[in-house]
C-alpha cells in the first residue's frame, strides 16, 4: 500500500463563534494524482485547499482534524503542527499554488521574470545567474515563445491566458511535489481554458507531481483529474475515482450537479426553419472603431472593436452573439441599446411592433431616446455591483417608472410587486435589501427591474457568467419562460456556447470585431465550419471522461486568423466576406 | 530614452502652466482697486506733502502703474520694454517694494534660500516620520502599535502649530538649550558661510522642522496605513505569501511598493501646503522667511513684492509636481507603458 502524498483528516474550519464552513473533510492524494475538489461557491473548497499551505483569512480558525505531508524522500509532516518558518520552507518549494484571477495574483510593479526567480532565491540559493537560467527554462516549458522578453516584461502587458502560464511556471519552477490549482481556469476564456488544462497535465506527466484541482466544473474534472471528493456546505458528499464518480454519481447533490452543467447537444440532423420577416431589431454593417489617443506626443491609434456586423432578430426569438474577451460583443449590444454611437455608415433599425414605423437607433432624437430607453432594457453580468446596496428593492423596482412617469405611487409599487412574482421571487421581499440575496436571486432582481417598463427588446450580458452552474441553469431556464410567455426578444451576449446552446434561436460566431460564423445552433453544432468555431466547441469540457478535448482541433482555431487555413486567412480588418454556404448558415471565407 | 522625451515634455508643460499662473497672479493682484503708490499718492495730498508726491508720481512712471494692465503685465514679465528696456522677471528683474523702498530681490534674498531649507526640512521629516510609522501601524493594524501610532498622529494633527511652536520653545529651551526664535544665532547675520553658522542654522532648524512637519507628518501616515491596509488583501499578497517568502520581506517588497504611488504623488503637494501654512509659524517662531514679507505685502497693496513671492511659491509648487510625476514614471511601470500595455 502506496503512502499517500497528502493526507488530510477530520478538517475542520471555522470563523468566529459561528458553525463551522468545513466540517470533518477527509481525502487523500497519491503521489502524481490529480484530485479534484468540486463544488460551488461557499461549498468550502478554496478554504479546506488554503488550509492545506495554511494562507488562511486571519479570521480563520482551523478547530480540529490533521494534514499529513509525505514528500517521497522524507519523513511525514503535520502542516497543521509544525511553526511558521518550516511551513515557509515548504511554501513554493515542496507545495505551490496557482490562484483563480490571474491578473491580479501577480504583482503589476514586478517584472515576472523577478517574481518568477524569487522562488529559486528563496528555496535553492541560487545566484541571480543560475536562477535566470532555471526560470528561462521553465518559460520556455511553459510554452512562451519568447523567454527572454517574458523575463523582462510586467504582467499588465500580457493578455490573462499568458498571465495564467506565468504564474504556472512560477509555481513550477521549483518542482513541487504538490500543486494546488485554486480555479486556475475560471477567468480565462473557453480556448485558453483548454490550452492551460493541457499545459497542466503535460507538466505533471512530465515532473510527476500531484495536483489539487479546485473547480465548479464537471466539465474540467471529467479531462482532468483521477480522483473526486465533491463538497457542498462544508461537507463531502461524495468521493471516489472520476470515471466512477462522473460515470455513476451516487450521491443526489452530484445528480444536481450534473444535471446543470450545460453542454453542447450533439444534434442528428438539423431542422430546417424558414426564416421570417418580422425584425424587430436589425443591425447593418455596423462597425465602432476607438481612438485610442497616448499621452505626450505619441500617434493615436486606431483600434477597430466590430467590424462589419449584420444581425437580424426576428420577433420573440433570440439571437446570441458569441466570442472570448475583447471579440467585440459587449461592443455590439452597447450599440444596438443606442449606448454607444457607431462609425458613419452603420445602420441599427428598431421596430416595437410589427406594423410600427423603423427607428434609427444610430440616429436617434432625444425624445425618440426616452421612448426607445422603455422598450429596450438590459440585464448586466454583475448582479452583485448591478445593484444599488443603499436602496431597497422596491425602490430599486420603481426607479425606473419614476424617470418615465408611469402610473401612481401604489399603482408602481402593484407593478414591482408582479415583476418579483414574475421572476419567482416573493413580493414581501420588496422592503429587504440587496444583501440580503444570493447571487442567483439577484439575478433575479435584475431581470425583474428590466421587465417594470414592459420592453419589447432585452440585452443580455453575459447575465449568468457570474453565477454556479447550478444557478445558472434556473436562470436560463427563467428568461426562457418569460420570453415565450411575455412575447419578448433577446439579444443574448456570451462567451459560452454551451449556454447558447439552449436558449439561441440564432448564434453569431464573433472574433477580433468579424462574426466569423452564423448560423442556427442545431446547424452551428452538426457542422460547424469555421476553425474557429471548432475550436470553441472543442475546447467547451464536457462531464465525460471519455469525451477529452481536442488540443489539437483548439489550437488550430484558437490561433490569430493569420493562422487560419487559407480559406479563412486574414489580417486586421481584410477579412473575407460572409458567405451564406447553406440556407440560414453563413462563414467569413474565401469560396 | 522614453523618460528623457516625458522629462522633456513634462518640463515645457511645467514653463507654459507657470506662464498662466503668471497671468492669474498679476489680475488677481490687481484686482482691488488702486495700488500702493496711488493710495500714497492720495495720504500725501490729504496730509499736504507736496514733494513726497512728486516722487511717487516719478515712481508711478518709472514703473509704468501708469500703462493699462496688460501693459503692465508684460512689462512685469519681461515680455515688452518698459521705462526701463527690456528688463522684467524673464531677464532677472524681480521688480521695487513700494513699501521698503528697495529693490525685491535685496528684501527676499536671502529669505527665499532659508524658505526653501525650512520646508525642505520639514518634508524630510515629514516622509522620515510617516514612513515607518505608517507602515508599522498598517502592519499591526488593530494591536496596541497601531492605536499608539494614531493618538500620536491625531493629536499632532489637532495641536495648532503656534501653540505647538511655544511649547517646544519653552521646553526646549529650559531643558536642551535649544536657543529661541530666528534661524540662526544674530551675530552670523549677513556673514557669509562658514561652519559655525551652519551649525547655527541646524540647531535653530529643530524647532520649526518638528512644528511645520507634524501635522503633515500625521496625515501622510494615515494615508499610507490605508493605503497599506488596501494593498494587503490583495490577492498577490497571497500569491507571494505562497512562494514562501517571509513577511517582512514580502511587506517591503510588495505592498510597500504599490502604497508608495500616493506618498511620491503627494510630494507636490506638501511644497506649497508647507509655504503658505508656515507663515504664521514663521511670524510665531521669529523665521527669516518669505512668509511675513508676503503678509505685509498683501496687506499694503506692494504689488511686485506681492507678485514675485506667490510666482516664488507657484514655482516651488509646479517643480514638487514634476518631482513627483516623474518619479511615478520611474517607479510605476503601469504610467511608463501605460500605452504600450493596452
Amino acid at each position: 500500500m502506496l503512502t499517500p502524498l497528502l493526507d488530510v483528516r477530520d478538517l475542520s474550519i471555522g470563523f468566529g463563534a459561528a458553525d463551522p464552513v468545513v466540517r470533518d473533510v477527509s481525502f487523500q492524494v497519491m503521489p502524481g494524482e490529480t484530485l479534484a475538489l468540486v463544488g460551488e461557491s461557499g461549498s468550502g473548497k478554496t478554504i479546506t485547499c488554503r488550509s492545506v499551505l495554511r494562507i488562511l483569512p486571519e479570521a480563520a480558525q482551523i478547530r480540529g482534524g490533521t494534514i499529513s505531508f509525505t514528500p517521497p524522500n522524507g519523513p511525514a509532516v503535520d502542516l497543521l503542527s509544525i511553526n511558521e518558518r518550516a511551513m515557509r520552507n515548504i511554501r513554493g518549494d515542496q507545495i505551490s499554488m496557482i490562484f483563480q484571477e490571474p491578473m491580479r495574483s501577480l504583482s503589476p510593479l514586478h517584472r515576472l521574470g523577478d517574481q518568477v526567480a524569487e522562488v529559486l532565491k528563496l528555496h535553492r540559493d541560487m545566484g541571480p545567474n543560475s536562477a535566470k537560467k532555471t526560470v528561462l527554462e521553465t518559460f520556455d516549458r511553459v510554452g512562451f515563445p519568447d523567454p527572454e522578453r517574458v523575463w523582462k516584461s510586467y504582467p499588465f502587458e500580457m493578455s490573462g491566458g499568458m498571465r495564467q502560464r506565468a504564474m504556472i511556471a512560477m509555481a513550477m519552477v521549483a518542482k513541487p511535489d504538490l500543486l494546488i490549482a485554486d480555479e486556475p481556469t475560471t477567468a480565462l476564456d473557453v480556448t485558453t481554458q483548454a490550452q492551460v488544462l493541457g499545459l497542466i497535465k503535460d507538466l505533471q506527466r512530465d515532473t510527476g507531481m500531484a495536483v489539487i484541482l479546485v473547480t465548479h466544473d464537471l466539465g474540467v474534472v471529467a479531462n482532468m483529474a483521477e480522483s473526486v471528493v465533491v463538497m457542498n456546505k462544508g461537507r463531502v458528499m461524495e468521493r471516489g475515482p472520476a470515471p466512477a464518480v462522473l460515470g455513476a454519481p451516487a450521491h443526489g447533490y452530484t445528480k444536481k450537479l450534473f444535471a446543470a452543467a450545460p453542454s453542447i447537444p450533439q444534434v442528428a440532423e438539423p431542422a430546417r426553419t424558414e426564416p421570417g420577416k418580422d425584425h424587430i431589431l436589425e443591425l447593418k454593417g455596423v462597425c465602432k472603431t476607438y481612438t485610442m489617443r497616448a499621452g505626450g506626443w505619441s500617434k493615436p491609434q486606431k483600434i477597430t472593436a466590430c467590424h462589419e456586423v449584420n444581425l437580424n432578430l426576428e420577433r420573440g426569438k433570440t439571437v446570441a452573439v458569441v466570442g472570448e474577451s475583447g471579440s467585440g460583443k459587449t461592443t455590439c449590444a452597447r450599440i444596438a441599446l443606442g449606448a454607444e454611437v457607431p462609425d458613419t455608415g452603420s445602420e441599427v433599425i428598431f421596430r416595437a411592433t410589427a406594423t410600427s414605423d423603423p427607428l434609427y437607433i444610430n440616429a436617434m432624437t432625444p425624445a425618440e431616446r426616452i421612448h426607445f430607453q422603455r422598450q429596450a432594457q438590459m440585464v448586466f453580468q454583475d448582479p452583485y455591483s448591478s445593484l444599488s446596496p443603499r436602496m431597497r428593492i422596491q425602490q430599486t423596482m420603481t426607479e425606473p417608472m419614476e424617470i418615465h412617469n408611469i402610473g401612481t405611487k401604489a399603482e408602481r409599487r402593484e407593478k414591482a410587486a408582479e415583476m418579483l412574482r414574475w421572476v419567482g421571487l416573493d413580493p414581501s421581499m420588496l422592503v429587504r435589501y440587496p444583501h440580503a440575496f444570493s447571487g442567483g436571486q439577484r439575478q433575479r432582481l435584475s431581470i425583474a427591474r428590466a421587465l417594470t417598463l414592459d420592453p419589447v427588446l432585452l440585452v443580455c450580458d453575459e447575465p449568468t457568467s457570474a453565477l454556479d452552474v447550478s444557478v445558472q441553469e434556473q436562470i436560463l431556464s427563467l428568461l426562457e419562460d418569460i420570453r415565450d410567455r411575455m412575447g419578448l426578444s433577446y439579444l443574448f451576449i456570451s462567451h459560452d456556447l454551451a449556454v447558447v446552446a439552449r436558449i439561441a434561436d440564432e448564434v453569431a460566431v464573433m472574433r477580433q470585431g468579424v462574426v466569423v460564423e452564423q448560423a442556427a445552433p442545431d446547424m452551428l453544432f452538426y457542422n460547424p465550419r469555421h476553425p474557429y468555431t471548432r475550436a470553441l466547441i472543442a475546447a467547451q469540457p464536457t462531464p465525460d471522461v471519455n469525451r477529452p478535448i481536442d488540443l489539437n482541433l483548439v489550437a488550430k482555431g484558437a490561433g490569430s486568423p493569420a493562422s487560419w487555413p487559407d480559406e479563412f486567412r486574414f489580417e486586421g480588418v481584410a477579412a473575407p466576406a460572409l458567405t451564406e454556404l447553406a440556407p440560414g448558415h453563413k462563414v467569413r471565407c474565401h469560396v | 530614452m522614453m523618460f528623457l522625451r516625458y522629462a522633456i515634455y513634462r518640463f515645457i508643460t511645467m514653463l507654459l502652466t507657470l506662464w498662466v499662473v503668471s497671468i492669474l497672479i498679476f489680475v488677481i493682484i490687481n484686482l482691488p482697486p488702486g495700488d500702493y503708490l496711488s493710495n500714497q499718492i492720495a495720504e500725501l495730498r490729504a496730509t499736504g506733502q507736496a514733494e513726497g508726491v512728486a516722487k511717487a508720481e516719478f515712481l508711478r512712471t518709472e514703473y509704468a502703474l501708469d500703462r493699462p494692465i496688460w501693459e503692465q503685465y508684460l512689462i512685469w514679465v519681461g515680455m515688452a520694454p518698459g521705462p526701463q528696456g527690456w528688463y522684467g522677471l524673464i531677464q532677472g528683474n524681480f521688480g521695487w517694494s513700494f513699501e521698503f523702498d528697495r529693490p525685491v530681490s535685496e528684501i527676499v534674498g536671502d529669505a527665499l534660500w532659508l524658505t526653501v531649507l525650512v520646508n525642505l526640512a520639514a518634508v524630510l521629516f515629514v516622509y522620515l516620520v510617516a514612513l515607518p510609522l505608517g507602515v508599522i501601524a498598517a502592519a499591526k493594524s488593530e494591536t496596541w502599535v497601531d492605536y499608539t501610532a494614531a493618538f500620536v498622529g491625531y493629536l499632532g494633527l489637532a495641536t495648532p502649530n503656534f501653540l505647538l511652536a511655544l511649547m517646544l520653545f519653552y521646553y526646549g529651551n529650559k531643558y536642551f538649550d535649544i536657543p529661541i526664535g530666528g534661524l540662526m544665532d544674530p551675530q552670523f547675520e549677513g556673514e557669509p558661510m562658514s561652519w559655525e553658522k551652519v551649525k547655527s542654522i541646524l540647531i535653530h532648524l529643530i524647532v520649526p522642522t518638528f512644528v511645520i512637519g507634524t501635522s503633515g507628518a500625521a496625515a501622510m501616515m494615515q494615508r499610507l496605513r490605508a493605503n497599506m491596509l488596501d494593498e494587503l488583501s490583495k490577492p498577490y499578497v497571497e500569491t507571494a505569501k505562497a512562494k514562501g517568502l517571509a513577511p517582512s520581506k514580502l511587506l517591503a517588497k510588495y505592498p510597500l511598493r504599490m502604497a508608495f504611488n500616493p506618498f511620491v504623488a503627494d510630494i507636490g503637494n506638501l511644497l506649497p501646503a508647507m509655504v503658505s501654512g508656515s507663515v504664521l509659524v514663521s511670524v510665531v517662531l521669529g523665521l527669516q522667511t518669505i512668509g511675513p514679507s508676503l503678509l505685509t505685502a498683501l496687506k499694503s497693496q506692494d504689488q511686485f513684492l506681492a507678485g514675485f513671492i506667490l510666482m516664488f511659491v507657484a514655482l516651488l509648487t509646479l517643480i514638487g509636481t514634476m518631482i513627483s510625476d516623474l518619479l511615478l514614471v520611474l517607479l510605476d511601470p503601469r504610467i511608463r507603458y501605460g500605452a504600450r500595455g493596452s
